[in-house]
């Protein structure tokens, strides 16, 4: 009886100090890593931003929808469509670097300057480019991605070319050819047959752009932004990079017929009027498939 | 809604003497309107922001809060149609605050055996209270054009006003710099008596913003009044320039064509810097009221009745000066100045047709203030102001050239133990304390009032 007693008495107690042992080194080792990562620092030419002294910006300005975690699920974002950025996964949608890898510092600090057209995030430009590189330092801090990775390299963007009638038309075939119609319509007003189907990469609902919203896109408004969205994708959302189905200036050409669909004045827009350039009919869409499956 | 005229304001009405005048002023008194604080948890709503995104500590507003009120109440963010809302959003906050608070003043008149308001004596009166309600309702009635009514309730007077209501087309042709609003409307002033700190009697409003000199009847030159008129306002993209000019009518914000045909101009232009102390963007800026105003009415029953919208004998006023908005980390200061100057007619409050007295001339002063405020973080911060008022040039020669100083100080903190998107509640503490030379009712000493106010303030 005692000989089974002691016995159990070393297995509790050696359990006991496991636990506690783990319990410790859990503790440390996390919080060591969250302090490690307050270290974090981002940098834009002459600007340098430290997580630790973007942390109370962060609360005052960001925490309500993505969160005090930095997941995405801040108090607001319940209600808010699309969702709040997850920065602990570290995938971002405006990017000028190739699909699947980190964006650069500066592309985050557009981003944060800039906002996100059609979703509930602003442009944070009132404040100033400390607060902002220091907001990005911070929100780097939330993934450990940025320790272990670096980011990827800033894709080319050649020099635009002029904008013809040609170049309209074969934007416009493009955009059949590339399928873009079956998320985004055939108008480009975001109801394509697969619209209501898509997800983010968390398996939320999320819809197609409607070009016919806004002067500007997803990341933001110039033609070269624009370029850059088919090159590198969207990643977390069901946007593709095509950079290896499409050539540099075919991806000019879609720019210029994408154009065509904004509610603006622009040299593409009369260009498709003297063309009396028809929405595309997707039953007369080529049988064949893209030149190759767009980098998912 | 929220701020008072000063007491010491209000007495200093008892010196009128021309008939005419009388009557005017008489009338004039009308048109002091209350001012509402603005905190919006509606936006809030609408948006998804915690209070803290736009206010430095609500209802004062930060950088990027004046920013979203320049653009039209919108984070231009192609989501600011109310299309975008469901349909069951309805853009109101209601924001009242229940308190306690004690007011005391040093010298009031009173009756004694020897006759009416013979002797002096300190009066304190303290008890539960409730501020007036507001009620406010803005936002966007589509993409670029906004809007805000802010109809108040006084507490116990069971009585409702228009103090504020407007429309304002944004982004004319696409440039931030088209702004064009038309309706009654607080002046463009950034440090904003209707987004002030502190709530109390004595301390809710700036003295400079409603200041008169002892005997002057000039109740239309209220920069801290909404007023009716029109406003042009630009802006450069990140609001770091702005500028403004507004076209009132002389009647203090008074609807209904109450007192003449006369108009008044505000302009104010600013520029925000980095200083680059952190905490906040920096900000210099100066302003120029400027404007003319009657001084008299025509009368009616034997000069008995004046007739509303009669007013006539236009004599002119002005102000101007500079503020800063300065940030050091968690301190930042608000620093204002303020040359003013009153026709004679109004210093010594004598109607346009009637001769002035030996003696009138045009009244001049220059005031101050300084407020401080130490932001712990967004749920916590600390109050101070120091304000004071010196006349320069008195209405009338021979007067004692410091009649009418005033020297004010206010201290206050207020807690938000919740700061989040849907409502706004604070607890609030404030001492306040007043004092104007030589307006005690035997008009030699100076009269001190002060408040000391505790209350829940929430908005939702």
């Amino acid at each position: 009886m005692r000989t089974i007693s002691i016995k159990w008495l070393a297995l509790v107690s050696a359990v006991a100090v496991f636990l506690l042992t783990a319990a410790a080194s859990w503790g440390q080792e996390t919080g060591d890593s969250e302090a490690q990562r307050l270290n974090m620092e981002a940098h834009v030419n002459n600007l340098s931003g430290r997580a630790a002294n973007g942390a109370h910006l962060y609360k005052r300005f960001c925490v309500g929808c993505h969160g005090p975690l930095g997941d995405g699920e801040g108090e607001n974002a319940q209600w808010i469509d699309p969702k709040p950025r997850n920065f602990t996964l570290a995938i971002f949608r405006c990017r000028s670097t190739p699909t699947g890898t980190l964006p650069t510092d500066k592309d985050l600090y557009d981003t944060v300057g800039r906002g996100l057209m059609n979703s509930n995030m602003p442009h944070w430009l009132p404040l100033t480019p400390q607060d902002r590189i220091d907001l990005v330092a911070y929100v780097k801090h939330f993934s450990p991605r940025w320790e272990k990775e670096k980011p990827g390299a800033a894709i080319e963007i050649p020099k635009e070319p002029e904008v013809t009638a040609e170049r309209v038309k074969a934007g416009q075939g493009l955009f059949q050819k590339l399928e873009c119609w079956k998320c985004h319509g055939a108008e480009g007003r975001g109801n394509g047959p697969s619209a209501d189907t898509l997800t983010d990469d968390q398996n939320r609902p999320i819809k197609p752009f409607n070009f016919h919203d806004s002067e500007k896109f997803k990341c933001g408004s110039q033609d070269w932004e624009l370029y850059k969205d088919f090159m590198t994708g969207l990643d977390g959302s069901p946007m593709p990079s095509f950079a290896d189905n499409v050539k540099p200036d075919e991806a000019w050409d879609l720019v210029f017929y994408l154009r065509t669909l904004q509610p603006m004045k622009s040299k593409e827009k009369e260009i498709a009027k003297q063309l009396g350039l028809k929405p595309i009919n997707p039953a007369a869409a080529p049988a064949q498939a893209p030149a190759g499956n767009p980098q998912q | 809604m929220r701020t008072r005229l000063p007491m010491v304001s209000r007495i200093t009405r008892t010196f009128h003497s021309a008939v005419a005048a009388g009557m005017f002023a008489l009338l004039v008194l009308v048109v002091f309107t209350p001012t509402s604080g603005f905190a919006f948890p509606a936006f809030a709503r609408k948006y998804g922001l915690p209070c803290s995104a736009c206010h430095e500590a609500w209802p004062m507003l930060n950088v990027f809060g004046q920013t979203f009120k320049d653009n039209g109440y919108q984070l231009m963010n192609d989501r600011d149609s109310p299309i975008w809302q469901n349909p069951a959003y309805w853009p109101v906050t209601f924001r009242i605050t229940p308190n306690w608070h004690r007011e005391s003043a040093n010298r009031v008149a009173v009756d004694t055996a020897a006759g009416p308001n013979t002797g002096e004596v300190r009066i304190s009166s303290h008890g539960f209270d409730l501020s007036g309600m507001d009620i406010l309702s803005g936002g966007t009635l589509y993409n670029n054009i906004s809007f805000l009514l802010v109809p108040s309730v006084d507490s116990g007077e069971e009585s409702i006003g228009i103090e504020s209501a407007w429309a304002r087309i944004d982004n004319i042709g696409k440039s931030p710099w088209l702004n064009l609003k038309f309706g009654k409307f607080e002046f463009d002033n950034v440090i904003s008596e209707k987004r002030i700190m502190t709530l109390s009697n004595n301390g809710g409003s700036y003295q400079l913003f409603h200041f008169v000199p002892v005997g002057d009847n000039n109740a239309f030159a209220q920069i801290g009044d909404n007023q009716l008129g029109v406003e042009w306002m630009g802006h450069s993209v990140n609001d770091r320039t702005r500028a403004s000019i507004a076209v009132v009518s002389s009647n203090d914000g008074t609807p209904g064509l109450q007192a003449g045909n006369a108009y008044s101009a505000f302009i104010t232009a600013s520029q925000a810097f980095n200083a680059g102390y952190g905490g906040g963007v920096d900000r210099v800026g100066a302003f120029y009221y400027v404007g003319k105003a009657p001084t008299f009415f025509r009368t009616q029953d034997g000069g008995i009745t004046p007739i509303p919208g009669s007013g006539i004998g236009n004599k002119g006023f002005h102000r101007e000066g500079v503020f800063g908005l300065l940030y050091v980390k968690k301190l930042d200061f608000q620093l204002y100045y303020q040359h003013g100057w009153d026709s004679a007619y109004f210093g010594n409050s004598v109607a346009a047709n009637s001769p002035l007295p030996v003696g009138a001339q045009a009244p001049t002063w220059n005031g101050a203030f300084i407020e401080t405020h130490w932001v712990q973080n967004p749920q916590l911060i600390f109050i101070q102001r120091s304000e004071w008022v010196r006349m320069s040039r008195q209405a009338l020669a021979g007067t004692r050239s410091d009649l009418g100083d005033i020297d004010a100080y206010t201290f206050g903190w207020r807690w938000y133990p919740i700061m989040f998107s849907r409502a706004g509640f604070a607890v609030h503490n404030e001492y306040s304390i007043i004092k104007q030379v030589g307006t005690a009712p035997d008009l030699v000493n100076n009269l001190t009032s002060s408040s000391l106010m505790f209350g829940f303030d929430f908005d939702f």
